[in-house]
């Protein structure tokens, strides 16, 4: 039943030219990044090679990589997840979900998977320019699988996030809006952490924002409360989203 | 109750704040019985359609589908139920087919018979030319059968529609009639609206709701009889004086209306017409027109839904 909700989440987003205009246009300034990034460890080689431990192609090309398709795609995901319960509200077609024998809990799983499907397809294509390195040279795949799967994870909280501000509204633009800000906030809010002294709550800045977590996991570090920071966010979003749909029946 | 009751309505109540919008309802609905259901703007209908259909919790009170509490198990109860809201929903991006398999897989038909599901349900609605057509590029009328298709796709025990002939014409609300007829040889059917010839036309007993308030249940034929005020309209070329017409056998008053016509009451147990023409025969009073008066459903309608504003103005 998940599954239906999902394929039909995602057909109704290849049906309009957003998803297509989405993938063209991240995957072009990646490209460009990759390629800008490539010319210029090509360039800087003669004196790589020169290095005591001469920095991998890992870590020249495809941390920066991941870094900048990270904040493309939080300037992106907002657009996507916009829609997702906010049309639905807004051209009343929730009613078909809520007489048909599926609960809130599918309904809500259904739409993040689609989503997600969508993110995996545009993730998936973004690593394939790294990995189109292999057929060059040696790339550690160790750092880049770490990297994906920060990219993954943080992808997957963005949706959640999404999704959830998308049960708000009737308005996917209202969505939209809210969904980014409140993504900005939670990527920078470290930066807030900083100016405060008391290093206690410094800690506990550093420790919502999404960027920390991301960049240990860029750097090839996998150290699982970052993962579990990810999973916990995702899950408690989508908790809410459930919570809120199902507010719909109740409201007053 | 009964094995064949499939609607069970108990004491249904819903607040939105302060106002109490449903108002202790309870009603109910056999196999094979289409139920109309009337009520001015604002009485109540819509509101009380979603609670049946689980799309709005009731503050109080119990929904029974086919004997499966709606609250307790929403999707065994729901499974054998078909909704159609007063704006059909519908994703204008798919086309027809597209939207029937996935409303078929919604309501948990096996894989293997979607696309038997699909087939039937468009054959049904008359829409088997437009299955390839995107919904919204569809007439108002053809997405109001998608609609119709969507909640009889799975067969369910319970198919409600909640205003399904607004803004289709004429020959489109026959058509969508007739189907509503062909449904409730296997289904309950919960029809509301207000066009009032509709339910005369379509239903086998009807529910008229005010302020939240049921203010009449009847069956068609009770509501016929009640239409039938006992009064005879008479009109004579050469009226007799009013004591002759006073002397008939049966009729209690005389009630003179404009030239010649007279309006005569009699019991209800009693039809004075055939007398009244013997007399008028034999009196040479010209005897041009004799017919029983009866209210039309409007007229009860008025009288039903307009009495308690007065009693609040009173008030």
């Amino acid at each position: 039943m998940i599954g239906h909700i999902a394929a039909r989440e995602l057909r109704t987003l290849f049906l309009s030219p957003l998803a297509w205009s989405i993938l063209g246009v991240v995957l072009f300034i990646l490209a460009w990044l990759f390629l800008s990034q490539l010319d210029q460890y090509v360039r800087l080689q003669p004196q790589i090679a020169l290095m005591q431990a001469p920095p991998g192609l890992a870590e020249v090309i495809v941390a920066p990589l991941f870094g900048s398709a990270g904040i493309v795609l939080l300037l992106v995901v907002p657009l996507v997840t916009m829609r997702l319960v906010s049309d639905e509200r807004r051209s009343r077609t929730l009613p078909l979900l809520f007489s048909a024998p599926v609960s809130m809990i599918e309904i809500i799983l259904g739409k993040y998977l689609g989503v997600m499907a969508f993110l995996s397809i545009l993730l998936g294509l973004i690593a394939l320019m790294p990995l189109s390195l292999l057929t060059a040279g040696s790339l550690d795949l160790g750092q880049f699988a770490a990297g994906l799967l920060g990219l993954f994870l943080m992808l997957a909280a963005f949706a959640a996030i999404g999704l959830y501000i998308s049960t708000l509204t009737a308005q996917p633009t209202v969505a939209a809006v809210a969904t980014f800000g409140a993504l900005l906030l939670l990527w920078v809010i470290n930066l807030t952490g900083n100016a405060v002294d008391d290093s206690g709550s410094r800690g506990v800045f550093a420790y919502l924002s999404l960027q920390q977590h991301y960049e240990a996991l860029l750097g090839g570090v996998f150290n699982s409360s970052d993962v579990v920071y990810y999973l916990l966010l995702i899950v408690v979003f989508l908790v809410f989203s459930v919570r809120r749909l199902d507010a719909d029946r109740l409201q007053h | 109750m009964d094995m064949d009751t499939l609607i069970d309505v108990q004491h249904l109540t819903r607040y939105f704040g302060t106002h109490r919008a449903v108002n202790g309802l309870s009603f109910q609905v056999r196999r094979g019985e289409v139920l109309g259901f009337l009520g001015p703007n604002g009485a109540g209908k819509s509101t009380t359609m979603q609670m049946i259909t689980g799309n709005l919790a009731p503050s109080e009170g119990r929904v029974l589908i086919n004997g499966i509490d709606l609250l307790d198990n929403p999707r065994e109860a729901k499974a054998a139920l078909g909704y159609l809201p007063e704006q059909p929903p519908l994703y204008r991006e798919l086309t027809v087919d597209e939207f029937l398999t996935y409303s078929a897989r919604l309501n948990r038909i096996p894989g293997n018979r979607v696309r038997q599901a699909v087939v039937a349900a468009r054959e049904r609605c008359g829409l088997a030319e437009v299955g390839r057509r995107l919904i919204g590029n569809l007439s108002k009328g053809y997405q109001q059968r998608v609609g119709i298709a969507q909640a009889i796709i799975h067969q369910p025990a319970v198919v409600i529609l909640d205003e399904p002939t607004v803004g289709l014409d004429p020959i489109q609300i026959r058509e969508i009639r007739t189907l509503i007829r062909e449904l409730s040889a296997e289904h309950s059917v919960i029809l509301s609206t207000h066009i009032l010839p509709e339910v005369q036309a379509t239903c086998d007993r009807v529910q008229i709701i005010n302020r939240g308030e049921l203010v009449l249940t009847d069956t068609i034929d009770g509501l016929t009889r009640r239409m039938q005020l006992a009064a005879l309209r008479v009109a004579l070329r050469f009226p007799p004086p009013a004591a002759a017409l006073q002397g008939i056998d049966g009729v209690q008053e005389v009630e003179p209306l404009e030239e010649g016509r007279y309006r005569l009451h009699h019991t209800p147990e009693t039809n004075p017409a055939e007398a009244v023409a013997a007399a008028a025969v034999h009196g040479g009073w010209g005897l041009l027109e004799l017919t029983p008066e009866r209210l039309s459903l409007e007229d009860i309608f008025v009288q039903l839904t307009r009495n308690e504003p007065m009693v609040e103005d009173a008030a």
